[in-house]
């Protein structure tokens, strides 16, 4: 059995003295919080000794045969520590401990990488590493308090320099309770709001479900809803996807912001943007087909105003903006579907059409009225020559929709960018990057000591951190893979831009 | 340790340094060939030589500055993400394996296995474009049946040593781990 034994770094120099820890759950590990320097050693079960030769950086250690060994492992138990009175012991024992030295503030910070998942009672024990960083950081209370140097009672370990604290957190931490509930009974509200009965009718639904900006409202209202909770997280990963989503929430707004500082400062650019845009649009549909101007007519003066006001809806966040000039683009290029499904139909039918009657021509089907032959070969040859006419037509139209939805599916990606990137969790990996993983260096072999590791925290990679404290999406992802997009396209199916999950992976 | 000659699966010579610390405590280190000079020289060679053939046409300078910033940043980019250097493999007994892969810029990716975790360390074979390669991996116990494997983690992946190179590491990893 190989003896492992977790050493704080900060007792490397501490005098003789009683060494406090716990033995972990198989009892072939110990870990050590402390060392009391105290005359009285009272009787324990079992006991480990770590001396250190004169002269000699590395630690040996044994392991001393008590009165009832091996009870109450569970319970923290004291351990000897004897420096400077050791001699050289047997090196076969020494050959079987392991001494892994570790910085007690930063394993005391940090949280092991994959992070702690709910334990089912059916599995086995935690391992041996997260025992450790769970006895480690559950001994905070030890080192709060500085009185142990006053009395006769001396402790050394690894010493904060008080509470860190200042007025801002503190009055913000005040604040957040009833602001939290002020945001829960406004949800609430708002809530009621929409479950009304009004809202739930077929063609009010369809649409709120098809227009972005109202997706984009749900999405939000579950954000708030999940950050105004006010059961406080208990698990490490619910604080960072709280802390995650109030970041975005706090980025996107303020982002917002900027935009509508940038937007309404430059008054003579929106009114440009707004005539040239018209200019541009009538230009572009007097090309097509006259219908279309007359509807850009009816639009034209409310298009200023959706545009002054929709800018306004930044306030509420970048995103907000985003998608619902994504709503404005579908709205305002709807001919273009519109075109995109006449030619589709037409280009559609025409190829069934032409299968079909190749299929006559080639008298592989079979005809009961044989005379027909001749209109069928007949048609097949007028098919054959509209073919390429029609497929011009749908070959324009559907590559103005593809721009068009091109255009849409950045817009999403962008919305959906901000929505779920774990700000919080990447900002914490660049300014306290331990968050972690573990690493282990050999530090010393002297000859007649233990072997003696270095437990280094080894940052996280960006990637893990983003893959790991991503916001469940709602994402759209694009339904079918390239080739059967191509293939859709060459048969003339409808493509429809996304297609919104309807379960969120959680 | 050992004088024998080792070498990758291309035939390159590899150098492998087998350092022991304690009777349960090892670390293999594999160092892979060292970037020649003369491939260095050929690639700006030929990056120039491109560049000042469209300079010539086109006379067009911010080709040439172009294509010294593309020769560097490209070497940069290739000595920080791509040329790994050495890769170790630091067996501890009871406590785990820590897998070690240093590139040439001196940033270290590093990942920690327990002993819990580990069901076994295997030689693999595998079929590599057009020939068979043998290659060390950790087999993974699956956490919810303590029987079945959940994957794979393959070792010294960039320096791809030969069967004898992986026969050495893995007796002393088998010793190791069956002393534990």
């Amino acid at each position: 059995m190989v003896l492992t034994v977790f050493f704080p770094q900060c007792c490397n120099r501490a005098p003789s003295g009683l060494l406090v820890g716990r033995w972990l759950a198989r009892g072939d590990s110990a870990v050590v919080l402390a060392v009391i320097n105290y005359p009285f050693i009272p009787s324990t079960t079992r006991w480990l000794q770590v001396s250190r030769e004169i002269g000699k950086t590395g630690f040996s250690c044994q392991l001393l045969p008590g009165e009832d060994g091996g009870a109450g492992q569970q319970l923290p138990q004291k351990e000897e520590k004897n420096e400077e009175k050791m001699e050289g012991g047997d090196t076969e024992e020494e050959d079987r401990v392991i001494f892994v030295h570790y910085d007690q503030r930063k394993v005391m910070l940090s949280q092991l990488h994959p992070v702690e998942t709910p334990a089912q009672p059916g599995s086995e024990e935690p391992s041996q590493l997260r025992q450790v960083f769970w006895t480690v950081s559950h001994s905070g209370p030890l080192f709060l308090q500085d009185k142990y140097d006053e009395g006769p009672l001396k402790l050394s370990h690894w010493q904060s320099e008080g509470r860190e604290a200042s007025i801002l957190v503190e009055l913000m931490r005040l604040a957040s309770t009833p602001l939290c509930l002020l945001l829960a009974w406004l949800l609430v509200g708002w809530s009621w709001v929409t479950s009304t009965r009004v809202l739930q009718l077929s063609p009010l639904h369809f649409l709120s479900s098809k227009l972005s900006s109202c997706v984009q409202f749900s999405h939000r209202t579950d954000h708030m809803r999940t950050i105004s909770s006010t059961h406080t997280a208990s698990r490490h990963m619910h604080f960072m996807r709280k802390a995650n989503l109030l970041v975005s929430v706090l980025l996107d707004v303020s982002l917002g912001l900027l935009f509508i500082s940038w937007f309404y400062r430059e008054e003579r650019l929106t009114r440009l943007m707004n005539r040239s845009l018209d200019q541009v649009l009538g230009r572009f549909f007097l090309y097509h087909i006259h219908l279309w101007i007359s509807y850009l007519r009816l639009l034209s003066p409310f298009l200023e105003v959706i545009l002054w006001y929709g800018g306004l809806s930044a306030a509420l966040g970048l995103t907000f903006a985003l998608s619902l000039l994504s709503d404005m683009l579908a709205l305002l290029t709807f001919h273009i579907y519109c075109f995109y499904v006449y030619g589709a139909r037409l280009y559609c039918m025409k190829l069934y059409g032409l299968c079909s009657l190749w299929r006559l021509f080639r008298g592989r089907k079979w005809n009961v009225l044989r005379q027909r032959l001749f209109i069928g070969t007949l048609l097949f040859t007028i098919l054959l020559f509209l073919l390429p006419t029609t497929a011009l037509y749908y070959l324009v139209f559907t590559l103005l929709r593809l721009v068009v939805v091109l255009l849409q599916g950045v817009l999403h990606l962008l919305v959906d960018l901000i929505n779920s990137f774990p700000l919080m969790a990447v900002g914490l990996r660049i300014f306290t990057p331990y968050r972690l993983a573990v690493k282990y260096r050999v530090l010393s072999d002297e000859p007649g000591t233990a072997l003696h590791l270095m437990m280094e925290m080894n940052a996280l990679g960006l990637a893990d951190v983003v893959q790991t404290y991503r916001t469940p999406t709602y994402s759209c992802y694009p339904p079918d893979s390239w080739t059967a997009l191509l293939r859709k396209l060459f048969v003339g199916e409808l493509v429809y831009p996304w297609r919104h999950k309807t379960t969120k992976t959680d | 340790m050992g004088n024998e000659k080792y070498t990758d699966i291309n035939g390159k010579a590899i150098g492998l340094e087998c350092q022991r610390h304690s009777s349960f405590c090892t670390e293999f280190t594999v160092s892979s060939p060292k970037v020649s000079i003369g491939k260095v020289v050929v690639y700006t060679c030929f990056v120039w030589l491109f560049a000042y053939a469209v300079f010539f046409f086109t006379d067009n300078t911010a080709v040439l500055s172009s294509a010294i910033i593309i020769t560097l940043v490209g070497m940069m980019l290739y000595i920080h993400f791509v040329k790994i250097d050495h890769e170790s493999l630091l067996v501890i007994g009871s406590l785990g394996i820590q897998v070690c892969s240093s590139y040439a810029s001196g940033r270290e990716h590093t990942s920690f296995i327990e002993m819990s975790r580990i069901k076994d360390v295997v030689i693999n074979e595998a079929i590599h474009m057009h020939h068979i390669i043998y290659y060390l991996c950790i087999l993974l116990r699956d956490p919810a049946d303590p029987e079945a494997v959940s994957s794979v983690v393959p070792l010294f992946q960039s320096s791809k040593p030969k069967l004898n190179c992986l026969v050495k590491v893995y007796k002393s990893c088998q010793e190791i781990m069956s002393k534990c």
